[in-house]
């Protein structure tokens, strides 16, 4: 590839990374400032943040969030890494019918997985609330987990197992000592995706959520709709830096972008 | 205890947990949904509920509800069309053009903001795109005379949000099948005589063509279930069939039509996938 059109190809990546980080940089910076009408010259002032610090309606629900995503990650990752090794290691009836109750959270636009999961919990009793939420998330990050891990495993392949068991090593010790740790990379970056998976999640909680406790993408989205305050560019100031370490935590741990 | 007992066991103790979270979580909602889609009322709390075919009827018999399907359709194509006009050159870029960590660096920067809030990432947009926002600004200042405009709160500023949203999607989907092929195709074209526009059309095409669909199909399918990008970047544009299905919940009550609709979305989605399931197949498996 010759001179110009190396730079003309390098040129038009940097306009589309311009497209994917000016609103949030922008986002980032009107967080900093002064004016509550996003009035310029910048004046850096970190009054947005200190307001944030005492709107008790915000701090709630990202308490509520960061329990979920905790209970929802541990849930996930354990329910999801299982089903993966019991994918990698057993042929049965029923294995496909399993696969298929995983593809629909994957698929299916959230809105109708929400509306359904809402209408059934209220149908059937479990109400609306915090745990529905939990029973959602868990749901939605399962598939994903039963692929990174799944996609671990089958990248290990069994002859590191077989080997252990030529040595003489009984099924448990196998697992513990060489399955367990050779999985570990694929169990922590499934583990770090649950986490966002749940943390941003915003369609199921939005139809869970019953009235008065929520979490905070449901608390940002009702005060975007009332008419918002700039505070809420400080709390998404933080969400979007939070996330964005997590995901470069998973990339680290599931060698995104194929091995090398 | 035999052999496949134990097998039996293990199997049970391995993956029940999953199947009984997701048959109460995903199974028995969508039957639910797919009963009560039938019904004139909920039935809850004693209330009489009787089979009806009305939400369905309702659907093909009034404007409004075909006109909003219409419209998260056509969104649903026009977002996909953007993503792929834009998106695959860029990929091509990153498979073809860029070689190590570079392109380790550059596939990680733009997969960043898909994987953080969606939320977030649409309402910072509207801090570009309203009246005295960035855009305007921007070009008021090159232009000085150039008429005020305002994007926020119309058609294409829901377009420009959800582009960006799938538009990693699109460059990731599209840059997994065009790096999988072979240099050495492409070189053994060149060196029969095809020009750089066969080469792109006979064999580049083709071979990345999965990528293509499978990317287009993952992005149609969310931006058809679009309802919050649509109400923050929308305003009075943003009556869509999701809006509407959203409504249903939200604000009038109406559970069985929504779940009607809900039904109508889920059945377009179907469609879609069952006409590129063979492409998709490959991109999403949980096997």
């Amino acid at each position: 590839m010759n001179k110009a059109s190396s730079a003309l190809s390098g040129l038009y990546l940097l306009l589309i990374l311009f497209f994917l980080y000016i609103p949030i940089i922008v986002m980032m910076i009107m967080s900093f400032n002064r004016s509550e009408l996003y009035l310029l010259p910048f004046e850096f002032d970190l009054v947005w943040y200190q307001q944030l610090a005492q709107n008790d309606q915000l701090i709630g629900a990202a308490r509520n969030s960061i329990v979920i995503a905790l209970v929802n990650t541990v849930i996930a990752t354990t329910l999801g890494t299982l089903t993966a090794l019991c994918f990698a290691r057993y042929e049965f009836r029923g294995k496909r019918v399993l696969q298929g109750m995983l593809v629909p959270t994957l698929t299916m636009p959230w809105l109708i997985t929400g509306t359904a999961m809402l209408m059934f919990f209220f149908w059937s009793g479990i109400g609306r609330g915090l745990h529905s939420i939990l029973l959602g998330h868990v749901a939605l990050s399962l598939p994903y987990v039963v692929i990174i891990v799944g996609a671990r495993l089958r990248s290990l392949g069994v002859s590191m197992e077989e080997a252990a068991a030529t040595l003489g090593a009984n099924g448990w010790q196998t697992f513990w000592r060489v399955t367990a740790p050779l999985m570990a990379p694929g169990i922590v970056a499934a583990a770090l995706f649950a986490f966002a998976i749940s943390f941003d999640q915003f369609v199921i909680s939005y139809f869970l959520a019953p009235v008065g406790t929520s979490t905070l993408p449901v608390q940002i989205y009702s005060a975007i709709r009332k008419g918002f305050t700039p505070e809420i560019n400080a709390i998404s100031t933080i969400i979007i830096l939070a996330s964005m370490v997590l995901m470069i935590g998973f990339a680290r741990f599931s060698k995104f972008g194929g091995e090398r | 205890m035999t052999s496949s007992a134990r097998r039996l066991r293990a199997i049970i103790g391995l993956s029940g947990p999953t199947a009984l979270w997701l048959t109460v979580t995903v199974v028995l909602p969508l039957a639910a949904m797919l009963v009560f889609s039938f019904l004139t009322v909920v039935p809850v709390g004693g209330r009489e509920a009787a089979f009806t075919l009305k939400h369905y009827t309702d659907f093909f018999t009034r404007p409004l509800y075909l006109t909003n399907a219409w419209r998260s359709v056509r969104l649903g194509l026009e977002v996909t069309f953007f993503c792929a006009l834009i998106g695959y050159p860029a990929a091509y870029i990153l498979a073809k053009a860029i070689k190590g960590r570079w392109r380790e660096a550059l596939l990680l920067l733009i997969v960043l903001p898909f994987w953080s809030n969606s939320l977030v990432r649409t309402f910072s947009w509207t801090m570009v795109l309203s009246d005295n926002g960035l855009l305007a600004r921007t070009i008021h200042g090159i232009l000085p005379f150039a008429p005020s405009f305002d994007l926020l709160y119309t058609y294409p500023a829901i377009v420009i949000g959800l582009v960006q949203s799938y538009l990693p999607y699109m460059i990731l989907t599209c840059y997994i099948s065009l790096q999988a092929i072979e240099d050495s195709l492409t070189e053994a074209a060149y060196s029969l005589g095809a020009s750089r526009f066969d080469v792109f059309r006979r064999v580049i095409l083709p071979l990345s063509l999965p990528g293509l669909i499978a990317g287009s199909v993952l992005t149609f399918v969310p931006v058809l279930g679009a309802f919050m990008e649509p109400r923050i970047l929308g305003g009075q544009q943003a009556i869509m069939l999701g809006t509407l299905i959203e409504n249903q919940f939200t604000a009038s009550f109406n559970w069985p039509l929504g779940a009607a609709l809900g039904f109508i979305m889920l059945a377009i989605v179907l469609l879609i996938m069952g006409l590129f399931y063979p492409v998709l197949k490959k991109h999403i498996s949980v096997n």
